[in-house]
């Protein structure tokens, strides 16, 4: 039989605010256990939440970037379950009304130009806070309860069922991954924890309409993983079924060293979270104009920049998707464009050049660089080492013929190591410039017809390779420094061709 | 001496002013009178002498600057009138450095590392701290059965209940163990026990006072108030422990207010509604009588009376019986035995330390609440019980908004009994439950009420007559109140067993 995937993704994405949600203390990552934790954090008898308005922020500008609604008026409810790194004993969440109502994403499926375009329709997406954390390694029989993390800022974002295939889920999830970095409303860090997601999986004999019975998949933290984690729940929930036994709802973990998944709760023993408006917070009310200011201060989103680049540039559908795949990329390449003016020609550098080599130097687990690091240059992540307006001078020297486009890489490599150097320098220094004087390659020329009469022969007599021949021993004789071009016309020219 | 226990909050103030008294001796002299009356009437549950000493000294030095002057001396440009007056807190508040334990076993060992807003507030105009406030477990109670520390006994008959929840505060008052005290009020807790220990008590429009460090039982219907022994001091007292507060949303932003700026305004022409729903059977005959003399008063006060309908007012009771612990199921979750209060000594796994400290540390009364709540938020339950108790709610205020196109203020009794003695009620929840049943429908509209005391019932207990006001309608109140007080002398009757 042939079977359906159907998966949908929650995706919990950690706000870049300065503060939690609820209260005043700071969200860096990495402090001490609990220094970061206030009385409202610990829910000390007595204390109450406030809303943390930059928090809001994120979710319009999230809203307004997939093309959502944004509800006027939303609820903040509680959640109520209990566990030790949940100090309230119940999570504020949004519940029945969230901030933020369906709009969507546009993915790419594949790689080239024979990926495949589809956009993904979100069902949601809500603010929360995140719980504390329960350390279990340094404490014998006992265990430890950070709360740093609790009342963390968090962005809940829910896809419909949307996507069939494994591929489709990382190439939603890294379509998302990008889009709020790009609009600067998370910082994307997945070993830290600021980017985890749910994949709801399940499988269905291919043209019924219902759905099969899904199994969640809880905190996927990188790419490669829920890949992997995806793809082994589908081909065991289609043994499952092909063995006549049903699927129950349940939650499972996956384990990267095994690289199963194993179920963690069943549909039973599921929490009755017993959800309500949460007394201690108003409705959340977003007016237009808070949206329109919002609005203004949002950068342009990558689909307009990608339309831009392929109308304005003449670049391709898959040039112009690898170019918007990352803010600080774009902003990279916009930056060296500016400066030469030639955008197919910086396209191409960026695209081949700048990224191959952030990934020979990347450490990111994916083995492909991440927009991010552009921008923030973080710790441990590989960043573009030259900066735009040095690529855009290397690529002016391509264009006013000053060196050639084998000439130009060497320097390129030069300047990768040693992104201090001037481009004019390091092209003087390497002996790289190109013979431009007309008169000297002439000479050149005329030295190498002489020495090879016999190719010259060869070639009247018509023998087209014997051209290239001596085209190779005219470049040799200039050491690599004339431009290819100029020789060949000079020696057919010369050759009366 | 002896006549500043029965002295108005502004005669103490002008006492203190005119430096015949300091903050120290007053404090002394109400500590002395704890540690003579308390004993038998358990109202006080925390004392510090040493901390109480330390404000009063405190105080005496900020009363040093002469009233009126600007004098930067000692950098108190205006000293508030309640600078150096002694009161004490309903455990309920957060107290920095005190035990706060909010009448429960769960907190009988908590200290808190922060004063609540309304602490604060008072201790910034000065007022002395004197102890702590036996109250009914969580503020779950009408009787004062429910404390973890054993119940308050009503100074007017120590084989009485004293009301409840805020009884410590109601009781401390009425032995005149404390000129003034601060309570709180979700379903009458401020009013119930002043009427039934003889005092005047005032629960503010839902949003006046910051609730931020007091601990919560139902958020939506929690207020805090003062409970004092007149309309006057209660309006001196709101007038510092009301205002906006950041930490609290669901405070109100609104200018500060003078609660007393209309104490003195003439009541002719005030249009009083009497909802027939309150003057119907259920109600003691004595508690009648009392309520309609008191409603005479006012007319020859140049009050008229005027009928008005709260058809809804039946429905309140249970919405309430839905509404307060669905809230209170989950504002008690935090008290898991994990980071502070009382941990079950031995358990096997995490789910056992869970019930063990739970089990352990809460009262009956509470438990029953917890569970009524869980019950009607749980899966299927939620639209039949939760959701109806707040269509309840919206329409139980908007029978207040018709009634109040008709009048300024609305009266009936604040409880349908005088006092009862100790075990009367405790075994029959419903019952207690109905000893608010005049008062709940107040703060499901967020309404502000008060209570003042109107005579004598059988046994000589006191009756209180209550007022509605509209919404932020404290000062109205507050004058309506006063002007009856001026008329009568209701409100300086003392108990007989603390003179």
């Amino acid at each position: 039989m042939n079977w359906e995937v159907v998966i949908g993704l929650e995706t919990h994405a950690q706000l870049r605010t300065k503060s939690k949600i609820f209260s005043g203390s700071s969200i860096a990552f990495g402090a001490e256990p609990n220094v970061q934790a206030s009385a409202v954090d610990i829910a000390l008898p007595g204390v109450l939440p406030v809303l943390n308005r930059e928090a809001v922020v994120c979710a319009i500008k999230f809203g307004l970037a997939v093309g959502a609604q944004i509800a006027p008026r939303s609820i903040f409810a509680r959640k109520n379950y209990f566990y030790p790194d949940l100090p309230k004993g119940y999570q504020i969440s949004q519940f029945e009304i969230p901030v933020v109502l369906g709009g969507g994403l546009t993915i790419r499926v594949g790689a080239g130009d024979t990926a495949t375009e589809k956009f993904v329709h979100l069902t949601r997406a809500h603010l929360e806070e995140d719980a504390g954390k329960s350390l279990h390694e340094d404490f014998h029989g006992r265990t430890g309860i950070d709360l740093n993390r609790a009342g963390t800022p968090l962005l809940e974002i829910v896809t419909e069922p949307e996507m069939r295939s494994s591929a489709e889920a990382v190439a939603y999830a890294k379509a998302l991954h990008a889009l709020v970095q790009w609009i600067g409303i998370c910082d994307g860090n997945m070993q830290e924890g600021s980017f985890r997601c749910d994949a709801n999986v399940s499988v269905r004999p291919l043209g019924q309409k219902e759905f099969g019975t899904r199994r969640e998949i809880k905190n996927l933290n990188s790419f490669r993983f829920m890949q992997q984690a995806i793809d082994f729940e589908v081909q065991w929930q289609i043994n499952e079924i092909e063995e006549g036994r049903a699927i129950h709802q349940a939650t499972v973990l996956f384990d990267p060293d095994s690289g199963e998944t194993r179920s963690m709760r069943s549909k039973e023993d599921a929490h009755d979270y017993r959800y309500f408006p949460d007394p201690d917070l108003l409705p959340l009310e977003i007016t237009a104009d808070w949206i329109a200011q919002v609005k203004s201060g949002l950068p342009e989103l990558p689909q307009a920049m990608k339309a831009r680049f392929e109308a304005d540039y003449g670049l391709s559908p898959y040039d112009a998707a690898i170019l918007t795949g990352s803010r600080g990329m774009a902003e990279y390449f916009t930056a060296a464009v500016d400066v030469c003016n030639q955008p197919k020609l910086v396209a191409n550098w960026v695209i081949n050049e700048v990224r191959r080599s952030m990934s020979e130097g990347a450490s990111d687990q994916e083995g492909e660089p991440l927009a991010s690091e552009v921008r923030d240059g973080l710790p441990g992540r590989d960043v573009i080492r030259i900066p735009a307006g040095k690529l855009a001078k290397l690529i002016s020297r391509i264009t006013d013929a000053t060196i050639s486009n084998a000439g130009a890489k060497k320097v390129f490599i030069e300047l990768w190591t040693g992104p201090d150097q001037e481009v004019d320098e390091v092209i003087e220094r390497m002996g790289l410039k190109q013979i431009t004087d007309t008169g000297a390659i002439e000479a050149l020329v005329d030295e190498v017809l002489a020495a090879n009469q016999k190719s010259v022969e060869e070639y009247r007599a018509g023998k087209e390779k014997a051209f290239n021949a001596l085209v190779g021993q005219a470049m040799k004789a200039t050491r690599g420094k004339a431009n290819p071009q100029q020789v060949t016309d000079l020696l057919k020219k010369k050759l009366g061709a | 001496m002896s006549d500043l226990i029965n002295s108005s909050l502004r005669e103490l103030s002008a006492a203190l002013a005119a430096k015949k008294v300091s903050a120290v001796e007053l404090a002394t002299l109400f500590l002395d009178r704890v540690e003579k009356f308390n004993p038998a009437l358990n109202a006080f549950i925390t004392l510090d002498h040493e901390k109480t000493l330390a404000q009063a000294r405190a105080a005496d030095e900020r009363l040093k600057v002469p009233k009126g002057t600007q004098s930067a001396g000692a950098g108190d440009p205006a000293i508030s009138p309640l600078c150096g007056i002694p009161l004490a807190h309903k455990d309920i508040f957060c107290t920095k450095g005190w035990r706060t334990t909010c009448g429960s076993k769960i907190l009988a060992n908590f200290v808190s590392p922060y004063d609540a807003n309304v602490v604060e507030k008072l201790a910034a105009a000065g007022m002395v701290t004197l102890g702590k406030l036996n109250m009914d477990e969580f503020a779950m109670g009408s009787s004062n059965e429910t404390s973890y520390f054993g119940p308050v006994k009503n100074p007017w008959d120590v084989s009485c209940v004293p009301g409840g929840s805020s009884g410590g505060s109601a009781a401390a008052i009425a032995a005149r163990l404390t000129p003034a005290a601060t309570g709180t009020d979700t379903g009458g807790s401020i009013r119930q026990p002043a009427a039934l220990c003889g005092l005047t008590g005032l629960k503010p429009t839902y949003g006046v006072v910051s609730r931020y460090g007091m601990i919560a039982f139902a958020s939506s219907l929690d207020q805090g108030g003062p409970m004092a022994k007149s309309a006057e001091d209660c309006a001196l007292l709101l007038s510092a422990m009301a205002g906006f507060d950041a930490r609290d949303s669901t405070s109100l932003e609104r200018p500060p207010e003078d609660y007393s700026r209309d104490l003195d305004q003439p009541l002719t022409g005030l249009r009083i509604g009497l909802p027939q729903e309150f003057f119907g059977a259920g109600m003691d005959a004595d508690v009648r009588a009392a309520v309609e003399t008191a409603l005479a008063e006012y007319r020859k006060l140049g009050a008229t009376t005027v009928e008005v309908r709260l058809p809804n007012s039946g429905l309140s009771v249970p919405a309430y019986y839905v509404i307060a612990p669905a809230e209170a199921s989950s504002n008690l979750s935090r008290f898991d035995g994990v980071r502070y209060g009382h941990r079950a000594p031995e358990y096997a796994d995490l789910a056992e330390m869970y019930s063990r400290t739970r089990a352990q540390g809460f009262g009956a009364e509470v438990k029953r609440r917890i569970l009524i709540g869980a019950y009607v938020l749980s899966h299927g339950y939620y639209d039949a019980y939760y959701l109806q108790a707040q269509k309840i709610r919206r329409l139980i205020a908007a029978d207040f908004v018709a009634a109040f196109k008709e009048c300024d203020v609305i009266m009936g009794p604040t409880s349908p009994s005088v006092a009862f003695a100790f075990g009367a009620k405790s075994a029959d929840p419903v019952q207690m439950y109905l000893s608010d049943i005049y008062t709940i429908s107040t703060n499901l509209a967020g309404l502000p009420g008060m209570s003042l005391p109107c005579g004598f019932g059988n046994n000589d207990m006191p009756v209180g007559l209550q007022i509605i006001g509209n919404w932020f309608g404290e000062a109205k109140m507050l004058n309506v109140a006063h002007q009856y007080q001026k008329a009568t002398d209701w409100h300086t009757r003392m108990p007989g067993g603390v003179k």
